[in-house]
């Protein structure tokens, strides 16, 4: 370990060029494992989604998920690839527990999509992301190590293994080698990230969740001077969210800058992300490596896609996302930041089904970014899983518009219809919540605010229409909220004229 | 009732069919016969008498009925059988019961054929003798001296003993055939992908075929076609439906050949087999020719390299399909002191666990697969494979099926090739290359050298498999079958 | 020239997992070299323009709907299992990115 100071960010960009490059594992939402029938729900018990086939017992054969090449292929079309007509599937050998044939099956060198590429914007201003690959593999089980430190690996006496996960389908994407991005490297990479995440998602192939693994990353970075070759690449693992992306790359840079500085050799290994530290600590080193003797997987036959197929599947490509944004927005009339940020919330489809449920634009937006995504965050459940529908959000929107509720009853009906009581109308019955519009309860209510308030009433008599807002709030203490502000402010106002 | 134990499967499920016979007798007297031999033989791992009588009962009580209902089957222990142990001959299978049954044991199973249990073979299938099975040898029926072929040699001893009627085995490199050959029985080869995988224990994925053994040539393939047939469960299953091996095989016990063309591979003509081999494999095509075939001599110049190819490709994959074997979610696991790490145990399993012939297999593959060396030895191999399919394919337009002797040599004596891998390598010479293709082929009893057997090789297109059997039966009605003497 | 070292076998052993003495290194280094000597004549084709057979069907594009099969119970998935706990497999400690 090096005791000198680290280099700044600047200090490192100013004397070196980054290359980046991105490896992005989705796994897939299919019903079943990619080479067997067993499913692949989240959080079962261990060793209850296993069979002859996933567990490798001996004999068992793989015969691959339809839906697990069609999604592919899909992601493929959806990032500009080239489709292969005619691929393997190919054994990558090496012994690990987690891996109950000692060997993934993956692709090599006959991916079945390559040569892509991914358009992302960063302030306005556009880059575009080659795509080296896209290739189909399988998941590994997952152990539980004990006796060690906070269940690591390190210092554990035994692991336990559970391979509920193993054989769920995989859907490599590597990216080429992207250089020329400077000082923005780590921006863009977690743009290509974000960007990748909208599009797989808006294909409905996978959930991409990073914090759940549905969604993993690895970064590959390198560093040069100006005017000399590439360096050598370190792959940085373990980075589980979008802002640990651009983290990973910034550290990265620092780091590999100070060994230069010193110079000391970069040399070519697997590093990890710490979260906590925001630094990378050294994994196993490429150069010592095992060789996968990779080889055509003889158990399944290959993969030739039928053009005509694959046409279909293109045809029928959702919107890309960028772009459905870019519409939206205009549709919508908000700002790109704006827009952003709901895209960041996921709450873009939610907000358009509300609309297209008859909500007003800014009425959708308005529950869905606010109390919503609040809600949302507050309780790490997934806006989509949040307890409301569109149709309730824009059903509640429409009965603020009629005036049957104001602002803050319509955030109590919100809060029963999130806590399952039922629809906005049915909720707000129930709970007795709707708007006072009888003017004679009213008009009564006012009365005695104004005489309760004989100052405030004075200085509106005056003229000063604002100190309304008082007795305003007089009123709509009395009635217990329930009435519409406006209209108490109009008879007010008529009141004193 | 004769001795039940001499008869053939179609006469035992045509008493049993009759009532003449109960199931239930017919596995008795084969187990009976077991319990008298098979000390000697060691053709049996293990012996499911429980499961052979309560299968036989079924059928008595008319649950089951088929061609082959009642009759006693003995499988090859490279076949997961469900709660049945299965070991593949290795002490890294020691005890394990699958949770889980092959396709075609399955099929056996709804056929009615009862299960006497697994047979004795080289360890993962890899050898030509048995002498390789982690459990001891398998003895020659004909001289319990000498080997009784591999890897099926416990299979094909079964027969031979009259231990049962039929038998499962699989062919990698002539794992069928050459036991048929050496124990006087009949061995068929099926098209690659025209009998299902799943649950046969792999050794090399895109050669392994499992198929018929039995005393004769119809009852082979009635065998084969209670088995074969599409399997979703296999990708490499072949979904157009099989011909009808059974009606060839009665076709060409009438005896009739004309016009059926037979192809000489000339490249064989000169590869060291004994003479009696030569002698007998000669008469037996008299033979033929006297029932109207014709022979033509065919060159096959690839056929040269097969051996060479398969001592790549076989062990390549197997290096692959064998990495399973790790003792941690069934099998041994040894060194397991609470200190070592899992590779260490790992490492100490695979190697206390597999046999000498296994890890020299291993170790070769992982050789050739190896980067720097995948395009020289894998890759290339798998470039002659293309050829010699080419080769096969240009003889197919000639002739109707290959000819060959089925070994060089005749049943060796224990020992005399163990020394020597390669030695023991040769015994597949004439084998191999119809694996390589993908075709069928059969050994059928042609006569005797020495007081040996010696098998008569037919190879026959893809998915030609009724032609094998119609020569093969035809032969059969020619030359008879041979009895070895009483044990 | 031998075709294959004692070392080469030692470390081809090592990445098959496969813990083998002394004695089997002496033995499978030469029976391995004599083996290699033989299998190399498959180099005497000349093959560069043949395509390689990887499988010897003519099958493509085999694959299963995505419906779900039953799986094994926990019991019979840690039937054979020669160490189990807590309804997982228990293996020693694994070495940091063994692999």
């Amino acid at each position: 370990m090096t005791t000198t100071a680290l280099p700044t960010y600047e200090d490192a960009i100013a004397r070196f060029e980054p290359v980046i490059g991105l490896e992005t594992h989705v796994e897939l939402g299919t019903q079943t494992k990619m080479f067997c029938g067993c499913r692949t729900e989240f959080g079962a018990e261990p060793n209850t989604q296993v069979c002859p086939v996933c567990l490798a017992l001996p004999g068992a054969l793989p015969v691959a998920n339809r839906a697990g090449i069609e999604a592919t292929i899909r992601i493929g079309l959806a990032l500009n690839c080239d489709i292969a007509t005619w691929c393997r599937m190919a054994r990558k050998n090496y012994f690990y527990p987690d891996m109950p044939k000692n060997f993934q099956t993956s692709q090599y060198d006959e991916p079945l999509c390559a040569e892509g590429y991914v358009d992302v914007e960063y302030e306005g201003k556009p880059y575009r992301i080659g795509i080296e690959r896209v290739h189909l593999e399988e998941d590994t089980g997952k152990s539980l190590h004990v006796g060690g430190a906070t269940g690591r690996i390190q210092g554990a006496t035994e692991s336990l293994v559970d391979y509920n996960r193993a054989g769920i389908p995989l859907v490599e994407i590597v990216t080429k080698p992207v250089p020329g991005l400077g000082a923005l490297a780590p921006e863009i990479a977690k743009a290509y990230v974000t960007e990748l995440r909208d599009i797989i998602r808006s294909l409905g192939v996978s959930d991409v969740r990073m914090e759940q693994g549905s969604l993993r990353c690895d970064v590959n970075t390198s560093l040069n001077k100006p005017g000399e070759e590439w360096g050598t690449r370190t792959e940085t693992k373990n980075v589980n969210s979008l802002r640990s992306v651009e983290r990973a790359v910034r550290s990265e840079i620092i780091r590999q800058a100070s060994l230069l500085d010193e110079g000391t050799r970069i040399i070519q290994e697997t590093r990890h992300f710490h979260e906590d530290r925001g630094d990378t600590s050294p994994g196993r080193s490429k150069e010592t490596a095992t060789d996968y003797r990779y080889f055509p997987e003889p158990d399944l036959v290959p993969i030739a896609p039928d053009p005509a197929w694959v046409a279909e599947l293109k045809a029928a490509l959702p919107e890309r996302p960028s772009s459905k944004r870019a519409r939206l927005r205009e549709d919508w009339g908000i700002s790109e930041i704006d827009m952003q940020s709901v895209a960041n919330a996921g709450a873009v489809e939610l907000i358009e089904e509300t609309i297209a449920a008859g909500a007003s634009p800014a009425g959708a937006r308005k529950w869905w970014m606010g109390e919503l995504a609040r809600r949302a965050n507050e309780t790490g459940i997934d806006l989509a899983d949040i307890g409301a529908t569109p149709l309730q959000v824009a059903e509640l929107q429409k009965l603020v518009d009629a005036g049957k509720l104001n602002d803050k009853l319509a955030r109590a009906v919100l809060e029963g219809v999130v806590a399952g009581e039922g629809d906005p109308a049915a909720v707000m019955a129930a709970r007795g919540l709707e708007v006072v519009n009888d003017e004679g309860a009213l008009t009564a209510a006012v009365d005695e605010a104004i005489a309760a308030n004989p100052d405030i009433a004075a200085k509106i008599r005056e003229g000063k229409v604002a100190a309304a807002g008082a007795l305003v709030g007089a009123v709509m203490k009395t009635t217990r909220g329930q009435a519409d502000a406006k209209t108490v402010r109009d008879l007010i106002l008529a009141r004193l004229s | 009732m004769s001795d039940l134990t001499r008869m053939s499967a179609v006469e035992l499920a045509g008493a049993i069919k009759n009532k003449q016979v109960s199931a239930v007798e017919v596995a008795q007297a084969h187990l009976d016969r077991i319990s008298a031999v098979d000390e000697r033989v060691h053709a049996f791992l293990h012996v499911d008498a429980e499961g052979a009588l309560a299968a036989a009962a079924r059928v008595d009580k008319g649950e089951i009925t088929g061609p082959l209902a009642g009759v006693p089957v003995a499988v090859k222990d490279v076949i997961a059988t469900k709660g049945v142990p299965t070991t593949a001959a290795s002490k890294i299978l020691e005890g394990w019961r699958p949770p889980y049954s092959a396709t075609i044991y399955e099929r056996l199973q709804a056929a009615g054929t009862v299960p006497l249990g697994k047979t004795n073979m080289d360890e993962f299938a890899m050898g030509s003798s048995t002498e390789y099975s982690a459990y001891g040898p398998t003895n020659n029926p004909w001289d319990l001296g000498r080997i009784p072929g591999g890897s099926g040699g416990g299979s094909a001893a079964a027969l031979a003993a009259y231990e049962a009627p039929l038998a499962i085995g699989t062919d990698t490199g002539g794992s069928i055939r050459q036991p048929g050959a050496v124990t006087g029985t009949v061995g068929a080869k099926p098209t690659y992908g025209g009998t299902s995988r799943y649950g046969l224990i792999a050794f090399s994925s895109s050669l392994d075929t499992p198929g018929p053994c039995a005393r004769n040539v119809e009852d082979a393939a009635l065998l084969h076609s209670v088995i074969g047939g599409h399997d979703v469960r296999d990708s490499t299953s072949i979904p157009q439906p099989m011909p009808d091996v059974v009606a060839a095989a009665r076709l060409g016990a009438t005896g009739d050949l004309t016009g059926v063309k037979l192809g000489l591979v000339k490249e064989f003509a000169g590869d060291g087999s004994e003479p009696g081999v030569i002698a007998a494999f000669r008469e037996s095509l008299e033979a033929l020719v006297k029932l109207g075939a014709e022979v033509v001599e065919v060159s096959c110049p690839n056929f040269q390299y097969a051996l060479p190819a398969y001592y790549l490709i076989a062990p390549s994959e197997c290096s692959s399909n064998l990495a399973r074997f790790d003792g941690v979610r069934y099998g041994l696991r040894v060194g397991d002191d609470g200190n070592r790490s899992l590779e260490e145990v790992m490492s100490l399993t695979r190697d206390a666990g597999f046999g000498a012939e296994v890890k020299r297999r291993i170790i070769l593959g992982t050789y050739a697969l190896s980067s720097g060396y995948y395009d020289a030895y894998y890759g290339q191999a798998q470039k002659v494979r293309t050829l010699i399919t080419r080769d096969f394919e240009k003889a197919f337009e000639q002739v109707d099926v290959l000819v060959s002797p089925t070994t060089p040599f005749v049943a060796f004596p224990f020992g005399s090739r163990t020394s020597d891998p390669y030695q023991m390598y040769l015994a597949d010479l004439f084998t191999i290359p119809t694996n390589l293709y993908g075709g069928p082929a059969i050994s059928v009893p042609c006569g005797l050298s020495e007081g040996l057997p010696v098998g008569f090789q037919i190879m026959a297109p893809t998915m030609a498999d009724d032609r094998m059997y119609r020569v093969g039966a035809a032969l059969e009605s020619a030359v008879g079958t041979f009895t070895p003497p009483a044990l | 020239m031998a075709a294959i070292s004692r070392e080469e076998v030692a470390h081809l052993a090592r990445l098959s997992r496969l813990a083998v003495t002394e004695q089997e290194l002496d033995q499978f280094a030469g029976q391995l070299d004599v083996i290699l000597q033989s299998v190399a004549r498959v180099g005497e084709v000349a093959a560069d323009d043949i395509p390689p057979t990887s499988h010897s069907v003519p099958l493509t594009n085999v694959y299963r709907d995505d419906v779900p099969q039953p799986s094994l119970t926990q019991d019979e998935a840690l039937s054979g299992a020669p160490d189990a706990f807590d309804g997982r497999f228990r293996v020693p400690r694994i070495l940091d990115e063994e692999a």
